[in-house]
């Protein structure tokens, strides 16, 4: 069979031949499990299945693996500045630790060579087709997938596996989600969303607004300070302003202290409010509003130089953008101001072209799946997806466990189906669970949770499908 | 020793808020004249004893059969940072470390209560393999024997002072008694708060997916007697290879190579996975 890449790896070996609904040849892969994506999500599924004895075929879009953090991708979210917000402890992956000699808050390079040197010392290169993109993903008979593929940009014939299951670890960071407005087709100056922010230099000398305070809207806004001649940052909102350290020590890891003594969040909440009371101080001296939610109740913000370049008078918070019009914006205030550039860093939206929404239990189409633990769908006992989290901490590790539980669950299904099938009810029954306290109403918390809150659900999941054994 | 407790520990509260703090290690190593794609070994001296313990034959004679070979020094031993507060968790913290460094998935090799630090090491770190040599697991029975077998160097230790270990404890007589004075003359000190560990530790943690290992001991090892090795093999599922007349330092008896061989012929053969 010719192969369907450019780079000269021959395609997944066809043991039997089948048919797909519409009549097309199927390459039968037997018990092999697919993963989509070769992100950090996608590459410690490789490593726990393969651990666990199934045969993996991995099916990458780009032509390396590290997903977001490969700055080389087109569609990597990340710019130069871009270091870890959670410290290393938590962030690495459980059972493969950063190197002691690196900072607390790696950079992004930093990142990409972790995942690289992740892929060779386990070897998991040898289970991964790059330049392949997933165009369709279809359930069938037995609980088995057809999995169609082609060459990234569309090259070259389609192509259909079946598989035993799959593992969507396709990310979801790299759909910018942008907002319309009035008269923004008008507007003369430049737009763009923060996914192609790379370098400062597109921010040297110009006046630049800042729309959105999620990390990378704080973090642009932090470098317009440095580089920009005016910087207005605009939220539609007040937010808690975390510092990267607190009492001697990286924040989360404080926090981390606080959830295993198991302080109740309402403590953890005052005692944050008291340290930032006493280090900060009460923002809406700068201008800032004031929150209208406690911390936690929002996605965290770590950015210690924020509320530095406030007080320099190098940032000027602003409010909501009302409209645009051809010299510039009206904010919801009334003022009138003249950006050059504007830099929507509005965050992003999941997507998943390649299977039927209603897969994912996403019935009314808006976007939303609905699973259990984040990644289990009703109805697909061999179907998971795999970093569909916003955490409050790390994502790693959390893809790292469902990986872990998912192997277990598919080793359940061939020995012990009565506990497979335990776990299917759960699924039907917790489906749309929240691992999370409460949050705000916004499309960014769709997939937030709290870490210990999340580990500890996966730890009852996996203890329930062990039990006995 | 309880039973293997199978339950994976997701929630790691302590490791996540209270990282082990990193020192200078030192790692030794012998590497293959002809690159073969074997997996590297990673050689864990038990407490006392420094990287230098496997530098004197194993090292070579493993990068000579296509095996590149490294030894680590436990912080506080050999040419490691000092660290009079390491704690158990604290070693396994440095072996990971290390091996997570090399190239490949790493095959753990533990001597001595190296045995222990890799037997807690695979609970975080997948290990290709482990072989556990001599292997000195911990609890009272580690405490009884040594007692009996060398109670004025042991009794001190079990008041919280140091644990001497005496050369007619680790060698047979077979070595030439200036190695062994040249050998002893090298052996340094435990953390207290780690000698502490072994006795009252708590048992490891399951092994990442579940490597092969292979259990070696001799029967007239003074440190670690025939039952405490066939219980620490038990607990891996297999029965421990002997190798009769030599002393508890495998690795620098005069006898060295055999076991050594012993431990490459298994790993030619590509063990899988328990
Ligand atoms: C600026 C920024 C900073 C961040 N900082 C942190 C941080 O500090 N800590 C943290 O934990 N998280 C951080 N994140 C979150 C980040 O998304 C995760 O760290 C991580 O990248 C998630 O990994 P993933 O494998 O799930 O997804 P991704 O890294 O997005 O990888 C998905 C992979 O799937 C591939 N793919 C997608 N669709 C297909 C298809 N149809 N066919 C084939 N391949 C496909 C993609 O090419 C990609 O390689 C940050 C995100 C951003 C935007
Ligand atoms: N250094 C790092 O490691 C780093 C850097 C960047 C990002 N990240 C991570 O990447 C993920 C995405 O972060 P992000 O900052 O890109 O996105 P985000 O967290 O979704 O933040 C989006 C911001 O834009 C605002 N916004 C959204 N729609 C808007 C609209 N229509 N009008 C006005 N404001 C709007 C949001 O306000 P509301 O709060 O009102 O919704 C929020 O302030 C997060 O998990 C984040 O932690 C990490």
């Amino acid at each position: 069979m010719p192969p369907s890449t450019e780079h000269g790896r021959p395609d997944p070996e066809t043991t039997t031949l089948a048919l797909s609904r519409d009549g097309r040849p199927v390459s039968d892969r037997g018990d092999t499990v697919c993963v989509i994506g070769a992100g950090a999500s996608g590459l410690t599924a490789i490593k726990n299945l393969t651990e666990h004895g199934f045969g993996v075929d991995c099916y990458e879009r780009e032509t390396g693996v590290g997903g977001a953090w490969n700055w080389r991708h087109d569609r990597s979210p990340v710019y130069a500045s871009t270091h870890l917000i959670s410290s290393r402890p938590f962030t690495q992956f459980p059972d493969f630790p950063m190197p002691d000699s690196w900072p607390d808050y790696p950079h992004h390079s930093q990142l990409l060579s972790y995942f690289e040197r992740y892929a060779d010392h386990f070897d998991l290169r040898r289970h991964i087709w790059f330049g392949t993109e997933v165009v369709r993903v279809e359930p069938v008979a037995d609980d088995r997938w057809d999995v169609t593929t082609r060459s990234t940009g569309g090259y070259g014939p389609e192509r259909t596996s079946r598989y035993a299951a799959v593992v969507v670890a396709n990310g979801h960071n790299w759909s910018p989600k942008l907002p319309s407005y009035e008269g923004l087709a008008e507007y003369r100056g430049e737009v763009m969303h923060a996914s192609s922010y790379k370098d400062p230099a597109q921010l040297r000398g110009k006046r630049v607004l800042v729309v959105g305070a999620g990390n990378t809207g704080c973090d642009i806004a932090v470098e317009a300070a440095q580089q920009a001649s005016r910087c207005w940052h605009s939220t539609r909102r007040g937010y808690w302003y975390a510092p990267k350290y607190v009492l001697g020590r990286p924040a989360d890891q404080v926090n981390d202290l606080l959830l295993m003594l198991r302080v109740p969040l309402r403590l953890r909440q005052w005692l944050y409010h008291r340290t930032l009371r006493l280090t900060v101080g009460d923002l809406t001296r700068f201008g800032l509003p004031k929150p209208d939610h406690r911390v936690y109740e929002t996605h965290p913000i770590a950015n210690s130089q924020l509320v530095y370049y406030v007080g320099h008078g190098r940032i000027a918070p602003v409010p909501d953008v009302a409209r645009f019009h051809g010299g510039g914006v009206t904010l919801t205030d009334g003022r009138e101001i003249d950006p050059e550039l504007v830099v929507f860093a509005t965050g992003y939206l999941p997507r998943f072209e390649f299977l039927d929404p209603k897969v994912l239990g996403d019935s009314d189409a808006s976007g939303r799946p609905r699973l259990w633990l984040n990644a289990f769908a009703p109805g697909y006992p061999t179907l998971a997806v795999a970093g569909l989290l916003q955490p409050d901490s790390g994502v790693f590790t959390l893809s790292h466990w469902q990986t872990v539980l998912f192997a277990r669950l598919l080793q359940a299904r061939l020995a012990r189906p009565q506990r497979a099938a335990a776990f299917a009810s759960r699924v039907e029954a917790g489906a749309g669970e929240r691992y999370s306290g409460k949050v705000k109403d916004s499309s960014r918390h769709w997939f937030e949770v709290g870490h210990a809150d999340y580990l500890r659900a996966v730890q009852r999941a996996l203890d329930e499908l062990e039990a006995g054994r | 020793m309880s039973a293997t407790n199978e339950r994976v520990r997701i929630l790691r509260g302590r490791e996540w808020a209270r990282p082990v703090r990193p020192v200078r290690r030192e790692v030794l190593g012998a590497a293959p004249e002809l690159e073969e794609g074997r997996p590297p070994l990673l050689f864990v001296p038990g407490f006392g004893h420094g990287a230098w313990a496997f530098a004197e034959h194993w090292l070579e004679h493993a990068a000579s059969r296509g095996f590149p070979a490294y030894a680590v020094s436990l912080r506080g031993h050999g040419g490691s940072e000092r660290a009079p507060e390491a704690t158990l968790r604290a070693y396994t913290h440095d072996v990971v470390q290390v091996a997570a460094g090399l190239p490949r998935q790493a095959v753990l090799v533990g001597h001595g209560a190296g045995a222990l630090v890799v037997s807690h090491a695979m609970a975080r770190y997948p290990a290709r393999a482990a072989v556990l040599a001599a292997p000195v697991m911990g609890g009272w029975s580690t405490a009884a024997t040594a007692l009996r077998r060398n109670p004025v160097g042991t009794l001190p230790a079990l008041v919280g002072g140091p644990l001497k270990l005496h050369r007619r404890q680790l060698f047979s007589r077979e070595l030439p008694d200036a190695d062994a004075r040249r050998y002893a003359a090298q052996l340094g000190r435990v953390a207290r708060r780690a000698q502490w560990q072994l006795l009252a530790g708590r048992e490891a943690e399951p092994a990442v997916g579940r490597p092969p290992v292979l259990v070696l001991g001799s029967p007239d090892d003074r440190v670690v007697p025939p039952a405490a090795l066939a219980r620490a093999a038990r607990r891996y599922g297999s029965a421990p290879l002997l190798f009769p007349g030599m002393g508890h330092d495998l690795m620098l008896d005069a006898r060295w190579r055999e076991p050594i061989d012993a431990i490459l012929d298994w790993l030619v053969k590509e063990p899988q996975r328990a």
